[in-house]
């Protein structure tokens, strides 16, 4: 493998075949050169990266919980501030505070701690991959699992087309807490990842940054249909890449004509049953919300 | 606000505080790196003062008023962990909210400091003060030492600070919330550089701060090595007791305040003896000055570390006492009160179980106890075989 890629995150980490998470952690690692610190919390990146006695981590890191991504940060924040102060960190040296957490981790149970976090401008940068539901226990439903999707505890069946809420806009969130910038990647388009990476890491106070993370187990696909699936889910406008800098919203990807989202669906076993007779509504009504959003998104950005 | 309370008696080394600004003088002259806060009734004036004492340029601790108590321990967690001297204060319900990373503090053996206003649990709420919030995290990992008023609080923040760090486990310094974190008493402090002395600079094993030596905080553990890592937190936390014991030595020499790690209170040649922990131990001392003058040989043992629980000591502090009444002001439901049985242990370690044992409730959610409530207690037979309460209407 290339050596630079695994020089903040080893290989021999235990991931599934075909996860993207090691991709988004070296991408968003190597777009800066400045000494970082990682702050995870529970979920898949952590429980593969740090079995006792080994680590993947070639950076200092610290697991705490599952739901206090954003406040373990603003201790850690907090600390870098208070030695600046006092004279034990050089002035000018830049550090960096980075928090992967899964989606779980950051749209349900660790939201109020990212909402403290953001609304008192600690200076760091919070990562979310985001694979749409719990999949580090096994595929049950979060706030970013998509309407009509089936997971463990939304299955599917006579009287069940899976998800019956869509998902939480965590985005238009995280955006009302006056940060400087916000931006929707995907691990599908590593070189947007890179860009929206080093945008942020050149900034001060909380950046945040969303990254749909197609899980090869529990969306159920081939795995070696990681990057084609990650394109689709862009290419049918339902994970649009944009960003949020300064109060202006730009879109980074657009194509005249956008794929049907059943381009997206079909793909999937998460989706299988979309399929069959007497569900036709539910992918009617996924399309009206994936184009409602992308109207709602020309309207407030421009295209780059 | 109460800050405004402090205020000095002329031509001596008293002052005047509250047991909560107490511990804000004592952080004041520590000055701590990072505290992350979050108000509740009756921590709030501590980070109140505290906060003041910051904006007034009389310490520079970066505070950050963080939404919750879960979120205050996070980020003390983190703090301390990037290798900051890091504090948090709190009570009751807010130390419920962060029990779930008082383990994870003491599992990543970080040695925090929180003061504590101890509170009655809702329901019902109730703002006052009793100890069932200590002893609902009791099993939390944490060092927890009580304080009898407003210049032990002062003196334990010191002394639990050199004790957490010295063993690297946090600690609680616990006041009773209203009783002593609101009452004014005189105490007696520190010179600001005596103390700075005694508290000197903390340097951290492994921090993430250190780029030179990067570590990996808070892993899996599973099987193969979890079982080692708490055995090694137990070894830890055993260590407690020894340090202790030096440790107020030290503070003993710069303050002239020698400590101990039980008090015993005209126990030698006690025939009966009250034990608890607490503010309420001011009260028991002076009914049983009261009780001595009149020939009664009444006595008290005063809890100060309750974890770890010196069992030997405690055994040896009342091995010749035969009747013992342990007061609480918790309630263990299902059980018996917690330092009753603690206290029961402790004489089994003796090996000679000749002593009866009466467990007492009281003050429960605030509810006040006198000194009068204190000479029934002794006056009465301790059969041991029923919890009784004091002062229930």
């Amino acid at each position: 493998m290339n050596t630079n890629l695994a020089k903040y995150l080893a290989p021999g980490h235990s991931t599934c075949a075909g996860c993207g998470i090691p991709a988004i952690v070296r991408t968003v690692l190597e777009a800066t050169k400045d000494p970082v610190i990682v702050v995870n919390v529970t979920g898949c990146l952590e429980v593969t990266s740090t079995l006792y006695p080994y680590s993947a981590w070639k950076v200092p890191y610290i697991h705490s919980a599952f739901e206090n991504g954003g406040a373990t940060a603003a201790g850690v924040a907090g600390t870098i501030k208070a030695f600046r102060r006092r004279n034990k960190i050089p002035a000018g040296k830049k550090i960096q505070v980075v928090v992967f957490a899964g989606d779980g981790g950051t749209y349900d149970i660790g939201l109020q701690s990212l909402s403290g976090a953001l609304e008192r401008q600690h200076d760091f940068l919070y990562v979310c991959y985001d694979n749409e539901a719990y999949m580090n226990t096994g595929g049950q439903r979060s706030g970013a699992t998509p309407y009509g999707a089936d997971t463990e505890t939304t299955p599917s069946g006579k009287q069940s087309f899976g998800k019956r809420e869509k998902r939480k806009d965590l985005m238009s969130i995280v955006v009302a807490h006056h940060l400087k910038y916000a931006a929707q990647a995907n691990v599908a388009y590593l070189p947007d990842l890179k860009k929206k990476a080093e945008k942020a890491f050149e900034m001060e106070g909380p950046r945040f940054l969303l990254v749909l993370q197609p899980c090869t187990n529990l969306w159920k696909y081939a795995t070696s249909e990681y990057v084609n699936i990650g394109k689709l889910a862009t290419e049918t406008n339902f994970w649009p890449l944009w960003e949020y800098l300064d109060g202006k919203y730009k879109i980074n990807w657009a194509t005249e004509k956008p794929k049907p989202i059943e381009e997206f669906l079909k793909t999937q076993g998460r989706f299988k049953h979309l399929f069959k007779p007497g569900n036709e509504h539910v992918i009617a009504e996924m399309q009206k919300e994936v184009d409602e959003n992308w109207r709602r998104l020309m309207n407030l950005a421009e295209v780059d | 606000m109460i800050q405004n309370t402090r205020y000095k008696i002329q031509d001596t080394k008293y002052i005047a505080l509250t047991g909560g600004a107490a511990a804000a003088e004592a952080l004041r002259q520590i000055n701590p790196d990072v505290m992350p806060v979050y108000p509740i009734t009756p921590q709030t004036p501590i980070i109140e003062t505290y906060a003041k004492m910051v904006a007034d340029g009389k310490a520079d601790t970066e505070m950050i008023e963080v939404e919750s108590e879960h979120s205050a321990m996070s980020a003390t967690v983190g703090a301390s962990a990037a290798g900051a001297r890091a504090m948090t204060a709190s009570s009751s319900q807010g130390i419920l909210l962060m029990s779930e990373i008082l383990p994870i503090a003491s599992g990543t053996r970080l040695p925090i400091l929180m003061l504590a206003s101890a509170r009655a649990l809702s329901a019902p709420i109730s703002i006052h003060g009793d100890h069932q919030d200590m002893m609902f995290v009791r099993d939390a990992g944490w060092i927890q030492i009580f304080s009898e008023n407003a210049q032990e609080v002062y003196d334990n923040v010191f002394i639990a600070l050199k004790l957490a760090e010295a063993v690297r486990l946090p600690a609680m310094v616990i006041m009773d919330g209203f009783t002593t974190s609101h009452s004014v008493e005189n105490l007696e402090t520190l010179e600001d550089n005596i103390a700075r002395n005694f508290a000197g600079d903390y340097q951290p094993k492994d921090y993430l701060l250190n780029f030179e030596d990067p570590k990996t905080f808070g892993p899996v553990g599973l099987q193969n090595s979890y079982f080692e890592f708490k055995r090694s937190q137990i070894e830890a936390t055993n260590e407690v007791i020894k340090k202790l014991a030096g440790i107020n030595q030290d503070y003993g020499k710069i303050s002239g305040r020698k400590y101990d790690l039980v008090e015993k209170y005209k126990l030698d040649d006690a025939e009966k003896a009250i034990v608890v922990a607490g503010s309420t131990a001011g009260t028991v001392k002076t009914a049983v000055d009261e009780l001595r003058e009149k020939g009664e040989k009444v006595g008290l043992l005063k809890i100060k570390l309750f974890r770890p629980f010196p069992y030997e000591q405690i055994g040896e502090a009342l091995k010749n006492v035969k009747n013992i009444a342990v007061l609480e002001r918790t309630a263990s439901f299902g059980s018996n009160p917690p330092i009753y049985s603690e206290v029961i242990q402790g004489l089994y370690t003796m090996r000679e179980m000749k002593h009866s044992v009466q467990s007492y409730i009281f003050g429960l959610g605030g509810r006040e106890i006198f000194k009068e409530d204190i000479k029934k207690v002794f006056g009465q037979d301790f059969d041991g075989k029923e919890v009784r309460y004091i002062g229930l209407k």
